[in-house]
């Protein structure tokens, strides 16, 4: 894979995007493996309610004393769990309309890129919480006929619309970037040779496009968590007993008085949240900056 | 110039009619009713509400009441706030939205342009690496984390400030500068990117070689320049604003438009969401298109489409 290599090699040069990297690792691993070894489950309810962090609870406890740092590695799973599917259905929409719209080019081309700047100048997200709301019953049912009960509806409508809000800039930097590709030799010789359309797209184009897909996959990530945890945080998003870290700061938000302060219920789960989105649009930037020809100088 | 603006503005209705008419459609045919939200009330009475509302009978027929209703300026009365309409609830409600917004917008341009500037002209520098790394930690940091944060330092601990609420000019400070954050951090870093490209130019050179002082060569011509890609900005800075003013609203309990919105779609109040959405939607379409005119004012070379 030759992507896979540049990536390392990009990573391996900078010691700062490097420790970015290894961080993400730790936070994943800690969600879906070091969640075990903590010594409590999420939904174990106790009577050591609001206690402030201590040995026996590393971040403190919640209001129904759930041990917070469970929490915490719990809401990482499903928001991790939340922006890595988001982003596949991100990435499969934007990298297809972008490649088709820039292939296309002339009257398509021109049609499609307007239909993604009408879709600019909508408040997506407020769409999208009109979507979920309504559409939350009758997924419900649908699903419970297909017998897939695995997720509860309201995360798969979440996970599907929020990708499908994302996938604009990704779309226009594509077809921006097939635009340009489409005109050199080896894809006009290609077609000369009388190879399919989907064929030139698939084999000759795609792996040219892996290295803008990587970089913006990095940072489709961030937006997405964002989205999803803005959403969970107003009671629109992941619904309960899953939380996600907005809910998590959002329980926090709502005990937020003038006569005690319970910090930790904010500060770990909200930190945690903050370091990672960080770590993601460090890497993402990183990796812009060395891989996208349009920004190399 | 004047026709392009007209076409984009009588394209704009069709996106509107679509959005509206999918908000609508989409709360009527959801399962549960607007009134049945909080206690079950007897059949009859929900019968009543609803044929007072023109929410009985087919699907198609209550959307033609109410896009007849739309059509005429009147968004109709809300089932979720009884005895108000949907006009009164927005005009109560949209100016402190807007108040905020624009306050919030304000902050971003002033401290982002200023910022991004100060950094480039200190590129490399500690001054630049460091401002740069606050303004990816400012974009990161979500605002439903810095709100409540800076509410504990600068209310509860410091008294500084007011921890909520709405109506005297000191309680605008800390939710606007909340939900500028993110904003100020984008355009600080997009400021000082393009005037890092703007200040390798010839015309800079040739300003330099004239003989101008440096801060004349910077506001005189780089900065003009460079300021392209903020105005490029300025229609998404809108949408994140207007989404951001939801979470701020909430937070600091102030009596804006967000929070009726995410209420009456949870309740399934069809006039109070599809008017929001409408008002929102035309707003940021209007908002969209001042700004590529802004940018056409600007930039010369870029053509209206």
């Amino acid at each position: 894979m030759k992507t896979l290599d540049l990536f390392f090699r990009v990573v391996k040069q900078d010691l700062f995007l490097l420790v970015c990297g290894v961080f993400l690792i730790v936070v994943v691993s800690l969600a879906f493996v070091g969640i075990y070894f903590t010594g409590y489950t999420y939904d174990q309810i106790t009577d050591a309610s609001l206690l402030p962090p201590s040995y026996a609870h590393w971040f403190g406890t919640d209001v129904n004393g759930h041990d917070l740092l469970t929490r915490t590695l719990y809401g990482a799973q499903i928001s991790l769990f939340v922006a890595a599917m988001g982003t596949i259905v991100s990435l499969t929409v934007g990298v297809t309309y972008g490649m088709i719209s820039g292939y296309a080019g002339g009257r398509v081309d021109n049609l499609m890129m307007r239909v993604v700047e009408i879709i600019y100048s909508l408040p997506t997200l407020v769409l999208v919480i009109v979507l979920v709301t309504t559409l939350d019953g009758p997924v419900a049912s649908l699903l419970k006929s297909t017998g897939l009960t695995l997720f509860p509806p309201r995360l798969v409508l979440i996970v599907l619309f929020l990708g499908l809000t994302e996938w604009l800039t990704m779309a226009r930097i594509i077809r921006g970037q097939v635009l340009v590709l489409k005109e050199q030799a080896f894809v006009q010789a290609s077609s000369a040779l009388g190879q399919s359309h989907p064929r030139i797209l698939w084999q000759h184009l795609l792996p040219n496009l892996s290295g803008l897909i990587v970089i913006y996959l990095t940072l489709t990530i961030p937006a997405i968590m964002l989205d999803e945890s803005f959403m969970s945080f107003l009671g629109v998003g992941v619904p309960a007993p899953l939380a996600s870290w907005g809910t998590l700061v959002s329980d926090a938000a709502s005990l937020i008085n003038p006569i005690k302060l319970y910090w930790w219920m904010l500060i770990f789960p909200g930190g945690l949240m903050t370091l990672t989105l960080l770590a993601l649009n460090f890497l993402g930037d990183g990796l812009r900056d060395a891989l996208d020809p349009r920004v190399r100088k | 110039m004047t026709a392009l603006i007209l076409r984009r503005l009588v394209l704009s209705i069709p996106v509107l009619f679509i959005v509206i008419t999918l908000t609508f459609l989409l709360v009527r045919s959801a399962p549960g009713s607007p009134f049945a939200s909080e206690k079950k009330i007897p059949k009859e009475i929900r019968e009543q509400l609803e044929k007072e509302y023109d929410l009985n009978g087919p699907l198609w027929h209550q959307y033609a009441q109410y896009m007849w209703k739309v059509g005429h300026g009147d968004l109709s009365i809300s089932t979720q706030y009884r005895n108000r309409t949907v006009n009164e609830i927005i005009a109560q409600t949209l100016p402190v939205s807007v108040t905020l917004g624009s306050m919030a917008y304000f902050l971003a341009l002033l401290f982002g342009i200023t910022c991004g500037g100060w950094a480039a002209i200190r590129h490399n520098e500690w001054g630049d690496r460091s401002l740069m790394l606050i303004a990816l930690l400012g974009i990161s940091i979500p605002t439903f984390v810095s709100a409540p944060v800076m509410v504990m330092i600068f209310a509860i601990k410091l008294h500084l400030l007011p921890v909520a609420g709405w109506g005297s000019p000191d309680q605008i400070i800390l939710p606007a500068i909340c939900l500028s954050i993110p904003f100020a951090a984008t355009i600080a870093r997009l400021t000082r990117g393009s005037l890092l490209e703007v200040l390798k130019l010839d015309f800079i050179r040739t300003a330099r070689a004239k003989g101008l002082s440096e801060d004349a060569v910077l506001f005189r011509h780089a900065l003009k320049v460079a300021i392209l890609p903020v105005i490029g900005y300025c229609g998404p800075a809108a949408a994140g604003i207007l989404t951001g003013s939801i979470v701020i609203e909430t937070l600091f309990g102030i009596p804006g438009i967000g929070p009726f919105f995410v209420n009456s779609a949870l309740d399934l109040d069809p006039f109070v969401t599809s008017g929001v959405v409408l008002v929102f939607s035309s707003f940021l379409i209007l908002f969209n298109l001042l700004a590529d005119i802004l940018y056409f004012v600007v930039d010369r070379r870029v053509k209206l489409e």
